[in-house]
């Protein structure tokens, strides 16, 4: 099981920096269950958008956001609401945020802080890769997480060790993941988003998983309910 | 001495590598700072170069305090975490470096040891927002500190990177984050060198280029090949393939670049990779 939180709107709206029209897309499958990417909770979030004077132009739940398959198959028919809109908020694990930023080539903005993956990557394994750590930046990197896509898990930018485009790791099998931010970024026209990012410092005490989660069936499934927990 | 200072003199700086022995003998070490010491500004000392386990930048920093000539404090984000570096930083200050140079280093797979753990908990920008809360006399986590460091802080930049837009950001972030000075990957086209230094000449900010003595024609192809942000041009592995004399063609060549970028920046570096012997004559040919 996956676990996600949501993450407090006021944080939802900072990403936003100005944005004025979004699309919602939720998660049927881990996030449904973890409370954070099911239909009530995209009413909930519209409602709290709208609050704070967003619009919300249209919100969709799609069955796994890890399949990118999937997410082509929804927003198929919502072509033209998602022409109009300047970004996404996607509630659901870093997995899901990752595939639909790559689907749908446009800004896409995390609602949600990744807990745990539960030793599993998604329901429908595709290459993003979450690292579980609790302070869902994607945000700030077109949708590609340097966590888990840059060998040295830089979070402001890459290192001079990038050649021909390549990682200096695994340059066989690894393009250098700023290159791919940067051009995502570029492609998008939203390159100054790299300018407008002050310095970011990785919370690593954000890595372990809350204690109220341990000991409940969201952090493991064969666990009876002996210390409370709320399922 | 701080490097700032001879920026502000309008000194044209020059500063050389020496990589720490792979050891504990550094007699050959100190004969080098010996030999470059009275003709560069300052010496930057290597953290475990290449991820190679060698003796620390730290000790052969001080090492060099003692003869008298200034180190640069190299120190790399891939083996220390946020409490290790902070504390280096704190010990560097007290031996009294007065320069460091903060890198994210290479990663471990390149060395010696690929087995080992990388760190990487903080990066280069934020290893120099450590440096800085240190010079204001608090620690990262805005902890009050017994004594404040006082550092003139450098970062590296690569100009001929794949996107150098995204190293111009990079750079920008860096001396938000503190950097006062950046040095750069080695440099061998002066003009592309130029339209870099065009771009970032309005940050304001020194600029050292970065110089690699050749060896050979046959380490300039591997340069090619294998490390990041090298581009040595054909002409140039031509006039070392055709030279009679490689140290004397390697001399010129160093001597000629340093003569043409010494219009647009601020200062060289000099990384000699094993022809530490030969940095005098390069600048004696470059009339430095």
């Amino acid at each position: 099981m996956l676990v996600t939180e949501r993450k407090p709107v006021d944080e939802i709206v900072g990403f936003l920096d100005g944005e004025k029209r979004v699309f919602l897309l939720g998660c049927d499958g881990c996030a449904a269950a973890s409370g954070t990417g099911g239909e009530p909770e995209l009413a909930a979030l519209e409602a709290e958008l709208a609050a704070a004077g967003v619009e919300v132009v249209g919100r969709k739940v799609v069955d796994f956001l890890c399949q990118k398959a999937l997410i082509r198959a929804a927003v198929r028919p919502l072509a033209e609401r998602l022409r109009s809109v300047d970004s996404v908020v996607v509630s659901t694990c870093g997995i899901g945020i990752q595939a639909a930023a790559t689907v749908l080539d446009v800004a896409v903005h995390p609602a949600c802080n990744t807990l745990s993956l539960g030793g599993i990557r998604g329901e429908w394994q595709g290459e993003e890769r979450c690292l579980e750590c609790g302070q869902c930046f994607l945000d700030a990197t077109a949708g590609i997480c340097p966590l888990t896509a840059c060998a040295k898990q830089l979070v402001n930018g890459p290192c001079g060790g990038a050649k021909d485009g390549s990682c200096e790791v695994e340059p066989e099998v690894r393009r250098c993941a700023w290159d791919v931010i940067y051009e995502r970024l570029e492609r998008q026209g939203r390159v100054d988003l790299l300018r407008r990012e002050g310095v970011f410092q990785k919370d690593y005490a954000k890595m372990r998983p809350p204690t109220e989660l341990r000991g409940t069936r969201r952090w493991a499934i064969d666990l009876r309910e002996e210390k409370g927990g709320e399922e | 001495m701080k490097l700032s200072e001879r920026f502000a003199d309008g000194k044209f700086v020059v500063t050389s590598e020496v990589a720490p022995p792979k050891g504990i003998d550094v007699a050959e070490m100190l004969e080098h700072v010996e030999a470059l010491g009275a003709r560069v500004d300052a010496i930057n000392f290597t953290d475990q170069q290449s991820s190679v386990m060698r003796l620390g930048s730290l000790i052969a920093a001080r090492l060099c305090i003692e003869r008298d000539v200034t180190p640069v404090f190299q120190v790399t984000c891939r083996d220390r975490n946020r409490i290790a570096l902070q504390s280096d930083l704190l010990s560097a200050a007290a031996i009294g470096v007065e320069n460091v140079l903060c890198l994210t280093g290479d990663h471990v797979t390149l060395g010696d040891f690929p087995d080992a753990k990388a760190v990487f908990d903080l990066d280069s920008v934020s290893l120099l927002e450590a440096a800085s809360a240190l010079n204001r006399g608090v620690d990262l986590a805005g902890n009050e500190l017994q004594g404040s460091t006082d550092f003139c802080l450098g970062a590296v930049v690569t100009p001929e990177a794949e996107h150098v837009d995204l190293q111009v950001i990079k750079m920008e972030k860096k001396i938000r984050a503190g950097a006062t000075f950046f040095q750069t990957q080695a440099v061998y086209d002066p003009e592309a060198f130029a339209g870099f230094m065009d771009r970032v000449r309005p940050l304001g900010v020194p600029v050292m280029a970065g110089i690699i003595l050749l060896k050979s024609p046959g380490m300039a192809r591997f340069m090619n090949r294998n490390v990041a942000g090298v581009r040595v041009p054909d002409a140039l592995i031509s006039e070392m393939a055709d030279a009679e004399d490689r140290v004397a063609a390697s001399i010129g060549i160093a001597a000629r670049l340093i003569r043409d970028v010494r219009e647009v920046c601020d200062g060289v570096h000099i990384m000699p990779i094993g022809w530490e012997g030969h940095v005098p004559a390069v600048l004696d040919a470059a009339g430095l």
